[in-house]
C-alpha cells in the first residue's frame, strides 16, 4: 500500500505561538519550540515530523499563514 | 538518518499542498496570536486569487481591528468612515457594476454604528458581499461591551456580565437580515477548526458566484474569536467560543436561494 508522507515548513519569525495548529494536528505532528523567535513567541516546529501525513489542517487554521505543507506518495 | 533525507525529499515544489496564497501581502499581520481575522483573512484571499478576480475585487476596508486590512491583501480598496462601509459599496457598486465589491467588517461596525446602512443596504438588494466578522465584543478599543455580547458574557464595560435588563438584548444581526428581501444568501460560518475553515471558504466561494448572478447581497457572519478581549488564551478561546457563542449564534445557512433549494430536493427525491 502506498504510503502518504507529508511534511510542513513553518516561517519561524512570523509564528505568534498561538498553539491552533498544535491542537488541530490530527497525527500530534506539531509542538511549540522551547525557545522564542525574534518577537518574543514560543513558535511552532514539526516536532515529529516522521507523523505528518500532508493533510494541511494546521496550514488551514493558522491565522496568519506561516504554514507550508508538502505531501507525496512513497 | 532514513527518515531524515526522506522528509527532506518532500519538500519540492512539485509536492507543494498548500502556501499561503501570492495575493496575501508579505506584511506581518497586525492582530493578537490566535485571532480569526488571519484566518479569514487568508481564505477570502484564496477565495480571489483562485477565481481569478484580484484585478476586479474592491473592497471596502471598515474600522475597528481589521482596519489595516489593505495592508494585508493585495487587491483595490477604499477605506469607510465608521460603519459607513455598506453605502460606500453601494456606490461603488453602481459606479462599477463589473467588479466584484465586497466589504469586511467587525461587529462594532456593522451592528453597533452601522446598523443602518446594513439593514437598508441589505434590503435594497444591493450586489454586494459583506462580512461579519462577530466576536462579541469591541476587540480594537480595549473589551467594551458590543451589541453582539452574549447576556451573562463579561466585557470591560459589563464587568459583572451583561444585564439584560439594564443592557438589552443582543442582536443578532445575520437573523435581521435573512428576513429581508433584499439578500440571497446568508449564512453563518466560523474559522476555529480546518473543517470550520473549510465550510467557511466554500461559503465565501458560493457567495462570489451569486454576485456574478446579480441577485442581490450575499451575507456571511464568521463568529470569530478574540482571546485578548476574552483574556483566555487562543485554544481556550476556541472552546469558549463553541461552548457559549455556537448555542447563540447557531452555524449554517440562514437563507439559501430558491433555486438551490428547489436543486436539492429534487436531488433528494432522486436518491430516494
Amino acid at each position: 500500500m502506498a504510503k502518504i508522507r507529508g511534511s510542513i515548513v513553518v516561517e519561524i519569525d512570523r509564528c505568534k505561538g498561538c498553539e491552533v495548529c498544535m491542537v488541530s494536528c490530527p497525527t500530534g505532528t506539531i509542538a511549540m519550540a522551547k525557545e522564542v523567535n525574534h518577537k518574543g513567541y514560543f513558535y511552532a516546529y514539526p516536532a515529529h515530523p516522521e507523523l505528518c501525513i500532508g493533510c494541511a489542517n494546521c496550514a488551514m487554521v493558522c491565522p496568519d499563514g506561516v504554514i507550508t505543507v508538502y505531501k507525496t506518495k512513497i | 538518518m532514513a527518515q531524515a533525507t526522506g522528509i527532506k525529499e518532500i519538500i519540492k515544489p512539485e509536492n507543494l499542498v498548500y502556501r499561503k496564497t501570492k495575493v496575501m501581502t508579505d506584511n506581518i499581520l497586525s492582530y493578537c496570536p490566535g485571532c480569526g481575522h488571519g484566518t479569514a483573512h487568508r481564505i477570502l484571499a484564496e477565495i480571489i486569487d483562485e477565481e481569478g478576480l484580484q484585478s476586479e475585487t474592491i473592497g471596502i476596508s471598515p474600522v475597528g481591528c481589521s482596519v489595516l486590512l489593505y495592508e494585508f491583501i493585495d487587491i483595490d480598496w477604499q477605506e469607510a468612515a465608521h460603519g459607513r462601509a455598506p453605502a460606500l459599496a453601494t456606490a461603488i457598486k453602481r459606479l462599477l457594476p463589473d467588479k466584484f465589491v465586497f466589504t469586511y467588517q467587525g461587529d462594532g461596525d456593522l451592528a453597533a454604528i452601522g446598523t443602518a446602512e446594513t439593514i437598508h443596504t441589505c434590503n435594497r438588494g444591493e450586489n454586494i458581499l459583506i462580512i461579519f466578522i462577530n466576536n462579541g465584543i469591541y476587540g480594537m478599543t480595549g473589551g467594551q461591551m458590543a451589541p453582539t455580547t452574549l447576556p451573562g458574557m463579561k466585557s470591560s464595560t459589563s464587568p459583572y456580565g451583561r444585564d439584560v435588563k439594564l443592557m438589552g438584548n443582543p442582536l443578532k444581526m445575520t437573523d435581521i437580515v435573512a428576513t429581508l428581501p433584499g439578500t440571497y444568501y446568508v449564512t453563518r460560518q466560523s474559522v476555529h477548526t480546518p473543517v470550520n475553515v473549510r465550510k467557511t471558504k466554500k461559503a465565501i466561494r458560493k457567495a462570489v458566484h451569486y454576485q456574478k448572478l446579480n441577485k442581490g447581497t450575499c451575507f456571511i457572519e464568521i463568529v470569530s474569536n478574540c482571546p485578548s478581549g476574552w483574556k483566555m488564551t487562543p485554544v481556550e478561546a476556541n472552546k469558549w467560543m463553541e461552548a457559549n457563542m455556537f448555542p447563540f449564534y447557531p452555524l449554517g445557512d440562514l437563507k439559501v436561494p430558491a433555486e438551490e433549494n428547489a436543486q436539492k430536493t429534487t436531488n433528494s427525491e432522486k436518491n430516494d
